[in-house]
């Protein structure tokens, strides 16, 4: 593997909440290299720090120390700028759907500015609806009766499928998907999952899992990465990682997870 | 013969919205819960499970609106009663009800002895704070949380240690029926372990007599309850064993279901998950037929036609489509 194919790397990155005794390190000294193409999961607990993790490679949130390279070069994000440069090549998409859109704008305003952003804010009306229209068919959604209503009208699982329209019409070559499914029902689930690999088929892009469902780790990812206390405790290939885990923190986090076809040992909580 | 604690009879609630309209979200549903068991109901978001947890209690405020049907709470019918009445006799002395979010329950300005106080006097309002406080610690220890927890404020709880303090809150009571709905679903899954633990530790140590669990996640359910009952569109299309609906499905749409499920276990990666085309049906409009039909890829014109009825198999199985079992096998077993 030549290393032109790293699209996103870290090294010793690191984010510190607060200072003094109250000093939290959220994200502590973590490498990382995601190559493009591979389906990347990182796995923990609630306050393992992945959530912070996913916002410092967005580029919300400042890094305490570390460096992060995108696409090999160092990434710059100081200017607003910068910013607007980097968010066309990282997407995300969160757990919570609901507080995701602006309430007052409608739908078609929402897909008309991923358009925008794409530079194709000079196009004629027509093939801006033409492209909407096929962003809303890749995720199932009826397009005509999208375009006079809020987000708030629609359901958790409709909401989601739109937020992959967003991503359909950006084409980021990284998506970065938070807890993508954990407030959707399970039929729901598999919908959105199809979908985002139907979308990463159709627009090569690296999609990065975060999640606390190992599960889904497993059913989507080439690469997990399990986090515990802001570092990474063991990576490595989905099947490695998962059926024959070495450290006892993801042999726990398996054991948590209710299985078809083992027994659920409740005794070890 | 085991006795049975929770009986429900052909029960249909309903919401009338505020233009008029009425959405039977149970549709007569009927169950049985004998002593010591517990049912699992799962099903897709919007098809009934939550409105049936809280028809279960004999509770109805509007916009949901009791229509028919019994229930029976150890031999004792609960339905017609005056909702106050309910509201002091029924819930937490007979039947408790923990919702998805119970940890926000609590008041975040009281400490947990206080709000446990105000859930005990509401119903016995006889018993005094040194009582309140003995029951509360005792419960506490049994069910493994540890007693400071009482005195604390719930900002001072992690998620997980809510929703349990909550869910022992429920139950001091001792009432005979828990209806847990989505207990675990907000929280990671070593707290929602921790919390199914409870619940399986409130059956065992005999506090519950019998468990409703609702939720979508079908390796939880299927871990958790002795018997799964599948919903859709308000009605029953399946019931069984655990190990009968998850293994062995009768009905399309609970094949469907099993379709779905994703579990950390060898040989699953890569298998295309099986998303059940289209979304369920209005209620406020249901179709005339099956309702499955618009989704079900075995259904035929006669589907539609006449509503069907839930056929029995054998004692506690039953499935609800007009193509018989032996054809709905083979037909499975052509696919494979």
């Amino acid at each position: 593997m030549n290393s032109d194919s790293i699209i996103l790397s870290g090294k010793g990155v690191t984010k510190v909440f607060g200072f003094g005794s109250r000093k939290t390190v959220a994200v502590d000294h973590v490498d990382f290299s995601f190559r493009q193409g591979e389906v990347i999961s990182i796995v923990g607990e609630s306050g393992s720090g992945k959530t912070t993790l996913a916002k410092l490679l967005l580029g919300l949130e400042s890094l305490t120390e570390g460096t992060i390279y995108f696409e090999g070069q160092q990434r710059d994000i100081r200017s607003h700028r910068q910013k607007r440069e980097y968010w066309k090549n990282i997407q995300a998409i969160f757990q919570d759907p609901f507080s995701a859109y602006n309430m007052f704008r409608r739908i078609d305003a929402v897909l008309l500015d991923c358009i925008q952003m794409r530079g194709g804010g000079r196009l004629p009306y027509e093939q801006k609806v033409a492209m909407m229209r096929e962003a809303c068919s890749f995720v199932n959604l009826k397009f005509d009766e999208l375009t006079n209503k809020y987000p708030f009208e629609l359901s958790g699982g409709q909401q989601q499928r739109l937020m992959i329209a967003r991503v359909f019409l950006l084409k980021p070559k990284i998506l970065l998907a938070d807890e993508p499914t954990s407030m959707i029902d399970a039929c729901s689930r598999a919908t959105i999952l199809d979908m985002l690999m139907a979308l990463r088929a159709e627009i090569g892009m690296t999609p990065i899992f975060i999640t606390h469902d190992i599960g889904l780790a497993y059913y989507v990812s080439d690469t997990v990465y399990i986090m515990e206390h802001g570092r990474f405790v063991e990576s490595g290939s989905a099947d490695e990682v998962i059926l024959r885990p070495k450290e006892p923190y993801t042999r726990r986090l398996l054991n948590d997870v209710p299985k078809l076809h083992e027994e659920w040992d409740l005794s070890t909580v | 013969m085991a006795k049975t604690v929770l009986e429900v009879r052909e029960l249909t609630t309903r919401y009338i919205t505020r233009f008029r309209e009425s959405i039977y979200a149970v549709d007569h549903v009927s169950l049985k819960v004998d002593e010591g068991r517990s049912l699992g109901i799962a099903g897709e978001s919007g098809c009934g499970k939550s409105t049936l947890a809280l028809s279960l209690m004999g509770y109805y405020f509007p916009p949901l609106y009791y229509t028919s049907g019994q229930i029976i709470v150890d031999e004792r019918n609960i339905t017609g009663m005056d909702p106050d009445d309910v509201r002091k006799t029924i819930l937490g002395n007979e039947v408790s009800y923990i919702p998805q979010a119970a940890m926000n329950a609590l008041n975040p300005t009281r400490r947990v002895i206080n709000f446990i106080e105000d859930v005990i006097q509401a119903h016995r309002p006889e018993t005094t704070k040194r009582e309140i406080y003995d029951m509360a610690r005792e419960r506490f220890e049994l069910l493994g949380l540890p007693p400071e927890v009482l005195e604390k404020f719930p900002v001072e709880l992690s998620g997980g240690m809510k929703q349990r303090t909550v869910i022992a809150t429920s139950v001091i009571l001792s009432p005979k029926v828990l209806v847990a709905d989505e207990p675990s679903s907000a929280l990671d899954v070593t707290s929602q372990k921790m919390v199914i633990k409870m619940v399986m530790d409130l059956m065992e140590k005999g506090i519950i007599k019998a468990l409703v669990f609702i939720t979508h996640e079908l390796p939880l359910l299927y871990n958790v309850t002795d018997d799964i009952m599948v919903m859709y569109a308000g009605q029953v299309v399946e019931r069984g064993t655990a190990q009968e609906t998850v293994f062995d499905p009768i009905h399309p749409y609970t094949r469907a279901l099993m379709g779905s499920i994703i579990v950390p276990e060898a040989g699953l990666r890569g298998v295309k998950l099986a998303a059940i085309p289209g979304t369920p049906p209005n209620l406020k409009r249901p179709p005339s037929g099956c309702r499955f039909a618009e989704r079900c890829k075995y259904a035929m014109p006669e589907c539609r036609a006449a509503s069907v009825d839930l056929h029995e198999t054998k004692a506690g199985r039953a499935y609800r489509c007009i193509i018989p079992e032996e054809d709905l096998r083979r037909l499975y077993k052509n696919e494979q």
